[in-house]
Protein backbone atom coordinates (compact mmCIF):
# COMPACT_ATOMS: atom_id res chain seq x y z
CA UNK A 1 0.00 0.00 0.00
CA UNK A 2 1.12 3.50 -0.50
CA UNK A 3 2.24 5.25 1.96
CA UNK A 4 1.58 9.08 2.18
CA UNK A 5 4.15 10.81 5.10
CA UNK A 6 3.89 14.59 6.10
CA UNK A 7 7.21 15.95 6.05
CA UNK A 8 7.08 18.52 9.07
CA UNK A 9 9.53 21.22 8.46
CA UNK A 10 10.09 24.54 9.98
CA UNK A 11 11.74 27.35 8.59
CA UNK A 12 13.04 24.84 5.48
CA UNK A 13 14.68 22.24 7.63
CA UNK A 14 13.07 19.23 8.98
CA UNK A 15 13.22 18.05 12.47
CA UNK A 16 14.11 15.04 13.63
CA UNK A 17 10.52 13.55 14.04
CA UNK A 18 10.40 13.99 10.66
CA UNK A 19 12.60 11.82 9.85
CA UNK A 20 11.26 8.66 12.29
CA UNK A 21 7.88 9.31 10.55
CA UNK A 22 9.83 8.65 6.94
CA UNK A 23 11.58 5.75 8.38
CA UNK A 24 8.05 4.76 9.41
CA UNK A 25 6.12 5.01 7.03
CA UNK A 26 8.51 3.46 4.47
CA UNK A 27 8.85 1.00 6.50
CA UNK A 28 4.89 0.37 6.07
CA UNK A 29 5.46 0.51 2.42
CA UNK A 30 8.23 -2.30 1.52
CA UNK A 31 6.41 -4.50 3.62
CA UNK A 32 3.54 -4.19 2.14
CA UNK A 33 4.73 -3.59 -1.59
CA UNK A 34 3.71 -0.26 -1.79
CA UNK A 35 5.70 3.67 -2.66
CA UNK A 36 7.26 5.69 0.70
CA UNK A 37 5.88 9.52 -0.81
CA UNK A 38 6.74 12.25 1.31
CA UNK A 39 4.69 15.62 0.97
CA UNK A 40 6.47 19.11 2.20
CA UNK A 41 4.40 22.23 1.63
CA UNK A 42 6.23 25.62 1.78
CA UNK A 43 9.76 26.42 1.00
CA UNK A 44 12.44 24.25 1.20
CA UNK A 45 15.25 24.05 -1.02
CA UNK A 46 16.29 20.99 -3.31
CA UNK A 47 19.03 20.27 -0.86
CA UNK A 48 16.97 20.02 2.04
CA UNK A 49 14.49 18.19 0.74
CA UNK A 50 16.78 15.03 -1.12
CA UNK A 51 17.42 14.17 2.88
CA UNK A 52 14.24 12.64 2.45
CA UNK A 53 15.48 10.17 0.05
CA UNK A 54 18.22 8.78 2.35
CA UNK A 55 15.43 7.30 4.95
CA UNK A 56 13.62 5.78 2.43
CA UNK A 57 11.18 8.44 0.32
CA UNK A 58 10.59 7.63 -3.37
CA UNK A 59 9.00 10.43 -4.49
CA UNK A 60 9.63 13.99 -2.97
CA UNK A 61 6.01 15.86 -3.82
CA UNK A 62 7.16 19.53 -2.82
CA UNK A 63 4.07 22.10 -2.69
CA UNK A 64 5.78 25.61 -2.78
CA UNK A 65 3.55 28.11 -2.57
CA UNK A 66 4.31 31.19 -1.09
CA UNK A 67 1.11 31.61 1.38
CA UNK A 68 2.20 28.09 2.53
CA UNK A 69 5.54 29.37 4.10
CA UNK A 70 2.54 29.92 7.14
CA UNK A 71 1.65 26.95 9.17
CA UNK A 72 -2.41 27.72 8.46
CA UNK A 73 -4.06 23.82 9.41
CA UNK A 74 -7.35 24.31 7.41
CA UNK A 75 -5.23 25.05 4.25
CA UNK A 76 -2.52 22.57 4.84
CA UNK A 77 -4.61 19.70 6.05
CA UNK A 78 -6.49 20.44 2.27
CA UNK A 79 -3.47 20.16 0.06
CA UNK A 80 -2.33 16.99 2.38
CA UNK A 81 -5.24 15.36 2.04
CA UNK A 82 -5.66 15.85 -2.14
CA UNK A 83 -2.14 14.49 -2.00
CA UNK A 84 -3.30 11.40 -0.41
CA UNK A 85 -6.41 10.84 -2.88
CA UNK A 86 -4.05 11.92 -5.51
CA UNK A 87 -1.12 9.49 -4.67
CA UNK A 88 -3.94 6.96 -3.95
CA UNK A 89 -2.38 6.48 -0.05
CA UNK A 90 -3.62 3.89 2.17
CA UNK A 91 -2.06 5.64 5.22
CA UNK A 92 -1.15 8.89 6.06
CA UNK A 93 1.61 8.92 8.37
CA UNK A 94 2.05 12.40 10.28
CA UNK A 95 4.47 13.39 13.30
CA UNK A 96 2.21 13.90 16.63
CA UNK A 97 3.52 17.29 17.31
CA UNK A 98 1.34 20.61 17.91
CA UNK A 99 1.43 20.88 14.08
CA UNK A 100 0.84 17.38 13.19
CA UNK A 101 -1.86 17.14 15.70
CA UNK A 102 -3.26 20.14 14.29
CA UNK A 103 -3.65 18.89 10.74
CA UNK A 104 -4.35 14.98 11.62
CA UNK A 105 -8.25 15.05 12.82
CA UNK A 106 -9.08 17.55 9.53
CA UNK A 107 -6.98 14.80 7.05
CA UNK A 108 -9.06 12.16 8.74
CA UNK A 109 -12.32 13.83 8.42
CA UNK A 110 -11.14 14.91 4.62
CA UNK A 111 -10.51 11.80 3.75
CA UNK A 112 -13.43 9.50 5.77
CA UNK A 113 -10.51 7.93 7.71
CA UNK A 114 -10.16 6.05 11.28
CA UNK A 115 -7.39 7.70 13.39
CA UNK A 116 -5.19 6.92 15.74
CA UNK A 117 -2.84 9.16 17.44
CA UNK A 118 -0.04 9.00 19.76
CA UNK A 119 1.11 5.51 17.96
CA UNK A 120 3.87 3.56 19.08
CA UNK A 121 4.18 0.44 17.48
CA UNK A 122 4.20 -0.52 13.72
CA UNK A 123 0.66 -1.82 12.25
CA UNK A 124 0.04 -5.43 12.89
CA UNK A 125 -1.62 -6.27 9.51
CA UNK A 126 -1.92 -9.81 10.09
CA UNK A 127 -5.78 -9.61 11.09
CA UNK A 128 -6.59 -6.40 9.96
CA UNK A 129 -4.76 -2.98 10.70
CA UNK A 130 -3.76 -2.79 14.29
CA UNK A 131 -1.33 -0.22 16.11
CA UNK A 132 -0.43 0.56 19.49
CA UNK A 133 -1.48 3.88 21.38
CA UNK A 134 -0.56 5.55 24.62
CA UNK A 135 -3.59 6.15 26.50
CA UNK A 136 -4.77 7.44 30.26
CA UNK A 137 -1.85 9.65 29.63
CA UNK A 138 0.64 7.61 29.89
CA UNK A 139 -0.23 4.98 32.71
CA UNK A 140 -1.30 2.15 29.76
CA UNK A 141 -1.42 1.49 26.23
CA UNK A 142 -4.45 0.71 23.85
CA UNK A 143 -4.69 -1.93 20.67
CA UNK A 144 -6.93 -0.25 18.42
CA UNK A 145 -8.07 -1.94 15.23
CA UNK A 146 -8.81 0.67 12.42
CA UNK A 147 -11.37 -0.51 9.79
CA UNK A 148 -11.56 2.11 7.24
CA UNK A 149 -9.87 1.76 4.11
CA UNK A 150 -7.72 4.98 4.38
CA UNK A 151 -5.67 5.48 7.91
CA UNK A 152 -4.46 8.16 9.56
CA UNK A 153 -1.31 7.62 11.54
CA UNK A 154 -0.08 10.26 14.24
CA UNK A 155 2.77 8.67 15.18
CA UNK A 156 5.02 9.93 19.24
CA UNK A 157 7.86 11.29 18.29
CA UNK A 158 11.17 9.72 20.07
CA UNK A 159 9.71 6.46 19.35
CA UNK A 160 11.04 4.86 16.11
CA UNK A 161 14.62 4.81 15.08
CA UNK A 162 15.66 7.32 11.95
CA UNK A 163 16.99 4.25 9.23
CA UNK A 164 19.05 4.78 6.09
CA UNK A 165 17.65 3.49 3.24
CA UNK A 166 19.10 5.69 0.45
CA UNK A 167 17.04 6.04 -2.85
CA UNK A 168 17.24 8.67 -5.20
CA UNK A 169 15.92 11.81 -5.02
CA UNK A 170 12.73 11.98 -7.06
CA UNK A 171 11.34 15.45 -6.10
CA UNK A 172 7.94 16.64 -7.98
CA UNK A 173 7.16 19.65 -7.88
CA UNK A 174 3.46 20.46 -7.03
CA UNK A 175 0.92 23.65 -7.26
CA UNK A 176 -1.65 23.42 -4.77
CA UNK A 177 -5.48 24.48 -5.26
CA UNK A 178 -5.86 27.05 -2.03
CA UNK A 179 -7.18 30.15 -2.50
CA UNK A 180 -7.61 33.02 0.36
CA UNK A 181 -10.50 31.65 1.99
CA UNK A 182 -8.57 28.87 2.73
CA UNK A 183 -6.50 30.71 5.18
CA UNK A 184 -9.05 31.55 8.01
CA UNK A 185 -6.24 32.57 10.61
CA UNK A 186 -3.98 35.24 10.45
CA UNK A 187 -0.43 34.54 12.45
CA UNK A 188 -0.34 38.08 13.95
CA UNK A 189 2.84 37.20 16.04
CA UNK A 190 5.04 34.03 15.99
CA UNK A 191 7.42 33.24 18.85
CA UNK A 192 10.09 30.52 18.79
CA UNK A 193 12.71 30.02 21.36
CA UNK A 194 15.49 28.74 18.80
CA UNK A 195 18.04 26.84 19.81
CA UNK A 196 16.94 24.97 22.60
CA UNK A 197 15.42 21.14 22.50
CA UNK A 198 11.66 20.66 22.01
CA UNK A 199 11.08 18.83 25.34
CA UNK A 200 8.75 16.27 23.36
CA UNK A 201 12.12 15.52 20.90
CA UNK A 202 14.80 15.37 23.42
CA UNK A 203 16.80 12.38 23.98
CA UNK A 204 17.67 13.85 27.44
CA UNK A 205 15.46 15.32 30.05
CA UNK A 206 16.31 17.07 33.44
CA UNK A 207 13.75 17.88 35.09
CA UNK A 208 12.99 19.76 38.42
CA UNK A 209 10.97 19.39 41.62
CA UNK A 210 9.88 21.32 44.93
CA UNK A 211 12.73 19.77 46.02
CA UNK A 212 14.99 22.43 45.17
CA UNK A 213 13.10 25.21 46.92
CA UNK A 214 12.90 27.29 44.88
CA UNK A 215 13.50 29.21 41.10
CA UNK A 216 16.23 30.65 41.99
CA UNK A 217 18.05 27.04 41.77
CA UNK A 218 17.45 26.01 39.12
CA UNK A 219 20.94 26.78 37.63
CA UNK A 220 21.61 22.88 39.34
CA UNK A 221 18.82 22.08 36.69
CA UNK A 222 20.12 24.32 33.51
CA UNK A 223 24.02 23.68 34.03
CA UNK A 224 23.42 19.98 34.06
CA UNK A 225 20.82 19.62 30.89
CA UNK A 226 23.51 21.96 29.22
CA UNK A 227 26.42 19.81 29.85
CA UNK A 228 24.07 16.90 28.93
CA UNK A 229 22.89 18.86 25.87
CA UNK A 230 19.33 18.27 27.56
CA UNK A 231 15.88 19.50 27.52
CA UNK A 232 14.82 20.83 30.82
CA UNK A 233 11.17 20.18 32.76
CA UNK A 234 9.35 20.54 35.66
CA UNK A 235 6.87 19.03 38.27
CA UNK A 236 3.18 20.17 38.17
CA UNK A 237 3.84 21.69 41.52
CA UNK A 238 6.51 23.73 40.03
CA UNK A 239 4.66 25.51 37.31
CA UNK A 240 1.90 26.21 39.55
CA UNK A 241 3.82 28.27 41.71
CA UNK A 242 5.19 29.85 38.16
CA UNK A 243 8.98 28.95 39.03
CA UNK A 244 9.11 27.82 35.73
CA UNK A 245 7.01 28.18 32.31
CA UNK A 246 3.63 25.71 32.30
CA UNK A 247 5.54 24.88 28.90
CA UNK A 248 8.03 22.86 31.32
CA UNK A 249 5.53 20.63 32.79
CA UNK A 250 5.58 16.85 32.41
CA UNK A 251 3.20 14.52 33.51
CA UNK A 252 -0.72 13.67 33.15
CA UNK A 253 -1.84 17.16 32.64
CA UNK A 254 1.34 18.72 30.91
CA UNK A 255 3.45 17.03 28.76
CA UNK A 256 4.27 13.43 28.06
CA UNK A 257 7.76 12.21 27.29
CA UNK A 258 9.51 9.31 26.17
CA UNK A 259 13.36 10.50 26.36
CA UNK A 260 15.99 7.77 26.61
CA UNK A 261 17.18 9.30 30.20
CA UNK A 262 15.32 11.50 32.16
CA UNK A 263 16.50 12.90 35.76
CA UNK A 264 14.18 13.92 38.29
CA UNK A 265 16.27 16.03 40.53
CA UNK A 266 13.44 16.53 44.23
CA UNK A 267 10.58 15.25 42.40
CA UNK A 268 8.20 13.03 44.37
CA UNK A 269 6.90 10.64 41.86
CA UNK A 270 3.03 11.03 42.45
CA UNK A 271 1.11 8.76 39.97
CA UNK A 272 0.24 11.80 37.77
CA UNK A 273 3.85 13.36 37.32
CA UNK A 274 4.68 9.27 36.68
CA UNK A 275 2.37 8.98 33.99
CA UNK A 276 3.62 12.05 31.95
CA UNK A 277 7.32 10.29 31.81
CA UNK A 278 6.89 6.59 32.79
CA UNK A 279 8.02 5.57 29.19
CA UNK A 280 11.36 7.01 29.12
CA UNK A 281 13.97 4.26 28.61
CA UNK A 282 15.97 4.85 31.64
CA UNK A 283 15.10 6.77 34.44
CA UNK A 284 17.15 8.60 37.43
CA UNK A 285 15.79 10.16 40.52
CA UNK A 286 17.95 12.04 43.22
CA UNK A 287 15.71 12.76 46.12
CA UNK A 288 16.59 12.92 49.86
CA UNK A 289 13.55 10.96 51.14
CA UNK A 290 14.44 7.54 50.89
CA UNK A 291 10.57 7.11 50.36
CA UNK A 292 9.90 8.87 47.74
CA UNK A 293 7.25 7.28 45.10
CA UNK A 294 9.74 7.70 42.60
CA UNK A 295 12.61 5.40 43.41
CA UNK A 296 10.01 2.65 42.79
CA UNK A 297 9.82 3.79 39.00
CA UNK A 298 13.04 4.70 38.85
CA UNK A 299 16.38 2.39 37.18
CA UNK A 300 19.05 4.53 39.23
CA UNK A 301 18.62 6.23 42.37
CA UNK A 302 20.18 8.36 44.84
CA UNK A 303 18.97 9.45 48.25
CA UNK A 304 20.32 12.64 49.24
CA UNK A 305 20.06 16.40 49.45
CA UNK A 306 20.03 17.88 45.60
CA UNK A 307 22.31 20.83 46.83
CA UNK A 308 24.82 18.49 47.80
CA UNK A 309 24.30 15.87 45.05
CA UNK A 310 24.15 18.01 42.01
CA UNK A 311 27.12 19.92 42.18
CA UNK A 312 29.07 16.13 41.81
CA UNK A 313 27.20 15.41 39.14
CA UNK A 314 27.52 18.34 37.41
CA UNK A 315 30.89 18.61 36.89
CA UNK A 316 31.50 14.90 36.26
CA UNK A 317 28.99 15.72 33.58
CA UNK A 318 30.82 18.53 32.74
CA UNK A 319 34.05 16.31 32.58
CA UNK A 320 32.56 13.81 30.37
CA UNK A 321 33.25 16.23 26.91
CA UNK A 322 36.65 17.45 28.00
CA UNK B 1 -22.55 34.95 21.78
CA UNK B 2 -23.78 31.34 21.80
CA UNK B 3 -21.00 28.79 23.07
CA UNK B 4 -20.74 25.00 23.15
CA UNK B 5 -18.17 23.29 25.53
CA UNK B 6 -17.28 19.69 25.48
CA UNK B 7 -16.95 18.16 28.04
CA UNK B 8 -15.61 14.67 28.68
CA UNK B 9 -16.44 12.30 31.89
CA UNK B 10 -12.24 10.77 32.87
CA UNK B 11 -11.05 9.16 35.81
CA UNK B 12 -9.85 11.22 38.19
CA UNK B 13 -6.08 12.15 37.72
CA UNK B 14 -5.48 10.01 40.85
CA UNK B 15 -6.92 6.95 39.68
CA UNK B 16 -4.84 3.50 39.11
CA UNK B 17 -5.64 2.12 35.71
CA UNK B 18 -6.70 -1.69 35.60
CA UNK B 19 -8.32 -3.31 33.41
CA UNK B 20 -10.83 -6.85 33.25
CA UNK B 21 -12.42 -9.32 30.89
CA UNK B 22 -8.86 -10.22 29.48
CA UNK B 23 -7.78 -6.56 29.19
CA UNK B 24 -10.55 -5.69 26.96
CA UNK B 25 -12.10 -3.17 29.15
CA UNK B 26 -11.27 -0.49 31.73
CA UNK B 27 -11.68 -1.21 35.20
CA UNK B 28 -14.20 1.32 36.82
CA UNK B 29 -14.40 -0.28 40.21
CA UNK B 30 -13.68 2.20 42.62
CA UNK B 31 -12.31 4.97 40.37
CA UNK B 32 -13.89 8.64 40.70
CA UNK B 33 -14.65 10.02 37.46
CA UNK B 34 -14.85 14.06 37.11
CA UNK B 35 -14.81 16.41 34.13
CA UNK B 36 -11.91 16.45 32.00
CA UNK B 37 -9.59 18.69 33.85
CA UNK B 38 -8.93 21.01 30.25
CA UNK B 39 -12.63 20.39 29.31
CA UNK B 40 -13.21 22.30 32.70
CA UNK B 41 -11.15 25.30 31.48
CA UNK B 42 -12.68 25.13 28.65
CA UNK B 43 -16.15 25.84 30.25
CA UNK B 44 -14.58 28.23 32.83
CA UNK B 45 -13.31 30.52 30.04
CA UNK B 46 -17.02 30.09 28.21
CA UNK B 47 -18.29 31.52 30.98
CA UNK B 48 -15.79 34.64 31.87
CA UNK B 49 -16.57 35.50 27.93
CA UNK B 50 -20.33 35.54 28.27
CA UNK B 51 -20.50 36.92 31.44
CA UNK B 52 -18.23 39.80 29.83
CA UNK B 53 -20.54 40.13 26.61
CA UNK B 54 -23.70 38.07 27.26
CA UNK B 55 -24.99 34.80 25.74
CA UNK B 56 -25.37 31.00 26.75
CA UNK B 57 -22.81 28.23 27.60
CA UNK B 58 -24.47 24.83 26.41
CA UNK B 59 -22.21 21.93 27.20
CA UNK B 60 -22.38 18.97 25.38
CA UNK B 61 -21.01 15.01 26.44
CA UNK B 62 -20.97 11.80 24.31
CA UNK B 63 -21.55 9.14 27.29
CA UNK B 64 -24.22 6.78 29.08
CA UNK B 65 -25.92 8.16 31.90
CA UNK B 66 -23.47 7.04 34.28
CA UNK B 67 -21.90 10.63 33.12
CA UNK B 68 -24.43 12.68 34.33
CA UNK B 69 -22.96 13.69 37.95
CA UNK B 70 -20.05 15.39 35.53
CA UNK B 71 -22.42 16.84 33.18
CA UNK B 72 -24.41 18.48 36.65
CA UNK B 73 -21.27 19.97 37.70
CA UNK B 74 -20.46 21.55 34.80
CA UNK B 75 -24.11 22.82 35.10
CA UNK B 76 -22.88 24.15 38.81
CA UNK B 77 -20.27 25.51 37.61
CA UNK B 78 -22.23 28.04 35.52
CA UNK B 79 -23.48 26.12 32.06
CA UNK B 80 -26.66 27.06 30.82
CA UNK B 81 -28.20 24.04 29.49
CA UNK B 82 -26.43 20.48 28.56
CA UNK B 83 -26.42 17.74 26.12
CA UNK B 84 -25.91 14.20 26.59
CA UNK B 85 -25.57 11.68 23.43
CA UNK B 86 -26.46 8.59 24.61
CA UNK B 87 -23.27 6.49 22.80
CA UNK B 88 -20.22 5.04 24.81
CA UNK B 89 -17.26 7.44 23.58
CA UNK B 90 -15.19 4.58 21.97
CA UNK B 91 -13.14 7.33 19.43
CA UNK B 92 -12.40 10.50 18.76
CA UNK B 93 -13.98 10.66 15.05
CA UNK B 94 -17.03 8.96 16.63
CA UNK B 95 -17.43 11.94 19.19
CA UNK B 96 -16.79 14.43 16.68
CA UNK B 97 -19.29 12.93 14.38
CA UNK B 98 -21.71 13.42 16.86
CA UNK B 99 -21.21 16.98 18.45
CA UNK B 100 -20.86 17.96 14.73
CA UNK B 101 -24.44 16.71 14.12
CA UNK B 102 -25.95 18.17 16.79
CA UNK B 103 -23.94 21.63 16.46
CA UNK B 104 -25.40 22.04 12.75
CA UNK B 105 -27.63 24.52 12.20
CA UNK B 106 -27.48 25.15 16.48
CA UNK B 107 -25.66 28.74 15.43
CA UNK B 108 -22.58 28.20 17.47
CA UNK B 109 -20.46 31.44 17.26
CA UNK B 110 -17.57 29.36 19.49
CA UNK B 111 -17.02 25.72 20.39
CA UNK B 112 -14.69 25.11 23.20
CA UNK B 113 -12.94 21.56 23.71
CA UNK B 114 -9.94 20.22 26.18
CA UNK B 115 -6.99 19.70 24.21
CA UNK B 116 -7.18 16.07 24.65
CA UNK B 117 -8.79 13.97 27.00
CA UNK B 118 -6.72 12.63 29.96
CA UNK B 119 -8.15 9.25 29.60
CA UNK B 120 -7.38 8.33 25.92
CA UNK B 121 -5.32 11.31 24.75
CA UNK B 122 -6.46 11.50 21.15
CA UNK B 123 -6.56 15.64 21.16
CA UNK B 124 -8.32 15.20 17.36
CA UNK B 125 -12.15 15.92 18.74
CA UNK B 126 -11.54 20.00 17.42
CA UNK B 127 -9.91 19.07 14.50
CA UNK B 128 -12.40 16.03 13.42
CA UNK B 129 -14.99 18.71 14.66
CA UNK B 130 -14.16 21.39 12.33
CA UNK B 131 -13.81 20.26 9.41
CA UNK B 132 -16.80 18.74 9.98
CA UNK B 133 -18.46 21.47 10.00
CA UNK B 134 -16.55 23.82 7.92
CA UNK B 135 -14.85 26.16 10.87
CA UNK B 136 -11.28 26.46 11.46
CA UNK B 137 -10.27 24.97 14.10
CA UNK B 138 -7.35 26.40 16.82
CA UNK B 139 -5.45 23.90 18.91
CA UNK B 140 -3.97 24.47 22.06
CA UNK B 141 -5.37 28.04 23.02
CA UNK B 142 -3.65 29.68 26.18
CA UNK B 143 -5.63 32.60 25.90
CA UNK B 144 -8.60 34.24 23.95
CA UNK B 145 -10.11 37.80 23.54
CA UNK B 146 -12.90 38.44 21.22
CA UNK B 147 -14.10 41.82 19.63
CA UNK B 148 -17.17 41.94 17.45
CA UNK B 149 -16.72 38.59 15.21
CA UNK B 150 -12.83 38.18 15.69
CA UNK B 151 -11.15 35.86 18.03
CA UNK B 152 -7.45 36.76 18.83
CA UNK B 153 -5.87 33.38 20.55
CA UNK B 154 -2.43 32.61 21.60
CA UNK B 155 -1.68 29.00 21.21
CA UNK B 156 1.26 26.67 21.89
CA UNK B 157 3.18 25.39 18.61
CA UNK B 158 6.55 23.54 18.53
CA UNK B 159 9.09 25.14 20.53
CA UNK B 160 7.41 28.19 21.07
CA UNK B 161 3.99 30.29 20.95
CA UNK B 162 2.13 32.24 18.61
CA UNK B 163 -0.40 34.71 17.97
CA UNK B 164 -3.57 34.48 15.77
CA UNK B 165 -6.88 35.89 14.66
CA UNK B 166 -9.54 34.01 13.10
CA UNK B 167 -13.28 35.28 12.49
CA UNK B 168 -16.36 33.42 13.78
CA UNK B 169 -17.47 30.93 14.10
CA UNK B 170 -14.61 28.56 14.81
CA UNK B 171 -13.86 25.55 17.13
CA UNK B 172 -10.63 25.85 19.81
CA UNK B 173 -9.27 23.70 22.41
CA UNK B 174 -7.94 24.85 25.92
CA UNK B 175 -4.28 24.22 26.75
CA UNK B 176 -3.51 24.74 30.58
CA UNK B 177 -2.88 28.20 30.82
CA UNK B 178 -6.28 29.22 29.29
CA UNK B 179 -7.49 30.20 33.30
CA UNK B 180 -8.21 28.50 36.35
CA UNK B 181 -10.71 26.27 36.71
CA UNK B 182 -13.70 27.16 39.14
CA UNK B 183 -15.22 25.29 41.85
CA UNK B 184 -19.11 25.43 41.81
CA UNK B 185 -20.65 26.76 44.83
CA UNK B 186 -23.91 26.00 46.75
CA UNK B 187 -26.37 27.93 44.59
CA UNK B 188 -24.70 26.54 41.66
CA UNK B 189 -25.64 23.68 42.45
CA UNK B 190 -28.89 23.77 43.79
CA UNK B 191 -29.42 26.09 40.87
CA UNK B 192 -27.95 22.41 38.27
CA UNK B 193 -30.40 20.67 39.99
CA UNK B 194 -33.24 22.28 37.80
CA UNK B 195 -31.15 23.05 34.58
CA UNK B 196 -31.50 21.47 31.41
CA UNK B 197 -30.57 18.34 30.36
CA UNK B 198 -31.61 17.07 27.19
CA UNK B 199 -30.39 13.80 26.22
CA UNK B 200 -30.43 12.79 22.56
CA UNK B 201 -29.43 9.29 20.54
CA UNK B 202 -26.52 8.77 18.54
CA UNK B 203 -26.61 9.59 14.62
CA UNK B 204 -24.01 8.83 12.27
CA UNK B 205 -22.23 5.95 9.97
CA UNK B 206 -20.16 3.11 11.33
CA UNK B 207 -17.30 3.28 13.78
CA UNK B 208 -14.30 3.18 11.77
CA UNK B 209 -11.83 2.13 14.91
CA UNK B 210 -11.96 0.18 18.08
CA UNK B 211 -9.68 -0.36 20.82
CA UNK B 212 -9.58 -4.51 20.92
CA UNK B 213 -7.13 -4.39 24.10
CA UNK B 214 -5.13 -2.87 26.78
CA UNK B 215 -2.17 -3.36 28.17
CA UNK B 216 -0.08 -1.52 31.32
CA UNK B 217 3.82 -0.97 31.18
CA UNK B 218 5.77 -3.01 32.44
CA UNK B 219 6.90 -2.78 35.79
CA UNK B 220 10.90 -1.59 36.56
CA UNK B 221 13.10 -4.53 37.96
CA UNK B 222 13.98 -2.37 40.74
CA UNK B 223 16.01 0.45 41.67
CA UNK B 224 19.86 0.59 41.66
CA UNK B 225 21.40 2.85 44.65
CA UNK B 226 24.12 5.00 44.13
CA UNK B 227 25.41 6.43 47.42
CA UNK B 228 25.12 10.01 48.00
CA UNK B 229 28.98 10.56 48.45
CA UNK B 230 29.78 8.81 45.24
CA UNK B 231 27.01 10.79 43.13
CA UNK B 232 29.62 11.27 40.58
CA UNK B 233 29.99 7.93 39.58
CA UNK B 234 26.33 8.50 38.13
CA UNK B 235 27.66 9.89 34.97
CA UNK B 236 30.25 7.35 34.75
CA UNK B 237 27.57 4.46 34.70
CA UNK B 238 24.88 5.98 31.98
CA UNK B 239 28.33 6.59 30.39
CA UNK B 240 30.07 3.92 30.09
CA UNK B 241 27.72 1.14 31.33
CA UNK B 242 24.48 1.56 29.64
CA UNK B 243 25.84 3.98 26.76
CA UNK B 244 22.92 6.38 27.19
CA UNK B 245 24.71 9.90 27.28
Amino acid sequence: MNVLIFAEQIDGHFKKSTFEAITYGNDIAKTTAGQTIAAVLGKVDNAHLSELANYGADKIIHVNNDKLNAFVPEAYAKVVAEIASKENASVMVISNTYTGKSIAGRVAAKLKAGIASGVISAPDTALGFKVRRGVFSGKAFADVNITSSIKVLAITPNTFDIKQDAKAANITEMTADVSDSDFVTNIIELNRVTGKIPLTEAEVVVSGGRGLKGPENWHLIEDLATALGAATACSKPVSDMHWRPHSEHVGQTGITIKPNLYIAVGISGAIQHLAGVSSSKVIVAINKDPEAPFFKAADYGIVGDAFEVMPKIIEAAKALHH
Amino acid sequence: MKILVCLSNVPDTTSKITFTDNNTKFNTAGVQFIINPYDELALTKALEITEKQGGSVTTITVGLAETEPSIRKGLAIGATDAVRVNAEATDAYFVAEQIAAYAKGEGFDLILTGREGIDYNSGQVAGILGEMLGLPSVNVITSIEIENDVATMERDIDGGREKVSCKLPLVASAQKELTEPRIPNMRGIMAARSKPLKVVEATGSEKNSATVAFDLPPAKSGVKLIAPEDAASLIGILHNDIKII
